[in-house]
């Protein structure tokens, strides 16, 4: 139990998916223009890092791998049905959200399609892989990875609100800074990197 | 009614006219997919510590925009409206595993130095916004120009970021030495290349950096190209 939380601790912060890896770019840097929106995405972020993690584990171990219940190596074709579980789950969340809370899937409402092409849902499934984790650590992964990824977007927001009352060269506005912002905080979360929370 | 089907023949022809060369064009500086439609970021920050490496993934990247647009705007008609993202998904998805597997055979160590990076061009966001921005409403002629334009304006600035990031954190391009001490520096001190002085910067490796130039990037392209100006 103490290793699944410090896989949760590891992937939120120290090995954290949007300022260590840069994955996720595109929606974080499109939709951090405001805390509220942010929000809203990194909320959904979490939902459908936790639901396809799992998912995309057990196909990976059960039907693709050798040792699976088809007995041969399926592994060329985990990029098309990872990414169509993504995209069927994306759907699948949209819908059930739709039915039973209307004031979550307003709130929502149009990051949910978003995030099939936000990279850190697919990166996270491929990590996963990668590193070899058992069901219970991908679970610990993919909600820690969302958390971190969730924190990341509504600091950046925060930071963005505010520095549209500085004074930045015209031709940085908007989008340079942005990135360059993004790169600070990249910086500032490497310092976390030394910490070392055990075997993983 | 003649008039226009008269029209759209002389559009589905394979000429290559100013609007042709438009659509090729346009990718590289106007309309550019990372320092103006911010697309396709992820990979470009990650793959750009090499040279070598970004080459490869920017051919990679043209090869697979290029097709995924043909082949969207070829099944455009038929595809229905709500599953159309699971069905350009898939077509990328298999092109990319094409790409994954010419890769594993014929340059093993290029594709562990790539690794997940090459199955993430699946949700790189240039191919999926061509495909829905431009392959589902044109003749698959013009879709193809379209994915190689963009596949190119991406692959310019993945060259630029990789060669800045690597000149200066590792004083060689693709390899090569260029500026720095050279390898033999402590064994014979006169053998020093030119910039003998220069300390690789290891900074320019890290994750940050590629943020610092692409943002650097858009600075000098926004300045030069004052009409892409944010104004909010």
């Amino acid at each position: 139990m103490a290793d699944l939380a410090n896989l949760f601790i590891k992937s939120a912060f120290i090995e954290n998916l949007a300022l260590s890896y840069f994955l996720g770019m595109c929606s974080f840097l499109a939709v951090s223009k405001s805390v509220k929106t942010a929000f809203g995405l990194g909320l959904a972020v979490i939902f459908v890092l936790g639901i396809t993690m799992p998912i995309n584990w057990m196909i990976n171990t059960y039907l693709l791998s050798e040792t699976g219940i088809f007995g041969q190596d399926f592994t060329f074709l985990r990029l098309i049905l990872f990414i169509a579980v993504i995209a069927s789950m994306v759907q699948l969340v949209e819908m059930v959200v739709e039915k039973f809370s209307p004031s979550l899937y307003n709130s929502l409402g149009i990051f949910l399609p978003l995030i099939t092409v936000n990279c850190a849902i697919l990166g996270g499934s491929l990590f996963m892989v990668s590193k070899e984790y058992n069901f219970a650590e991908s679970v610990s992964f993919g909600l820690g990875g969302g958390f971190g990824w969730f924190v990341a977007i509504v600091a950046i927001a925060a930071i963005r609100e505010k520095i549209k009352y500085s004074h930045v060269p015209p031709a940085l506005r908007g989008l340079g800074m942005a990135f360059m912002l993004t790169g600070l905080m990249g910086l500032a979360f490497m310092g976390l990197m030394g910490i070392d929370l055990g075997a993983f | 009614m003649a008039d226009t089907i008269v029209a759209e023949k002389k559009e589905a022809s394979f000429s290559f006219g100013k609007k042709e060369r438009k659509l090729l064009s346009d990718p590289l500086n106007d309309n550019n997919p990372i320092t103006v439609q911010v697309l396709g970021i992820c990979s470009a920050l990650a793959v750009t510590t090499l040279f070598n490496k970004a080459l490869v993934m920017s051919i990679a990247v043209v090869f697979v925009t290029m097709f995924a647009s043909f082949f969207t705007s070829l099944l455009r008609n038929s595809i229905p409206k709500q599953v159309r993202m699971i069905v350009q998904l898939v077509i990328i998805a298999f092109l990319v595993t094409v790409v994954e597997l010419t890769l594993k055979a014929f340059a093993y160590p290029m594709y562990k130095d790539l690794s997940v990076f090459i199955g993430l061009i699946i949700t790189n966001c240039i191919v999926m916004g061509r495909l829905e921005a431009f392959a589902m409403a044109n003749t698959p002629y013009k879709s193809l120009l379209d994915g190689i334009g963009n596949g190119i304006g991406y692959g310019v600035i993945l060259l630029i970021v990789a060669a800045i990031r690597e000149i200066f954190g590792k004083g060689s391009i693709g390899g090569i030495k260029l500026i720095g001490p050279s390898n033999e520096f402590l064994i014979d001190t006169t053998t020093s290349s030119i910039f003998g002085w220069y300390e690789p910067n290891n900074l320019m490796v890290l994750f940050p950096s590629a943020m610092f130039v692409i943002g650097a990037l858009i600075w000098a392209h926004r300045a030069w190209n004052k009409k892409l100006v944010d104004i909010s």
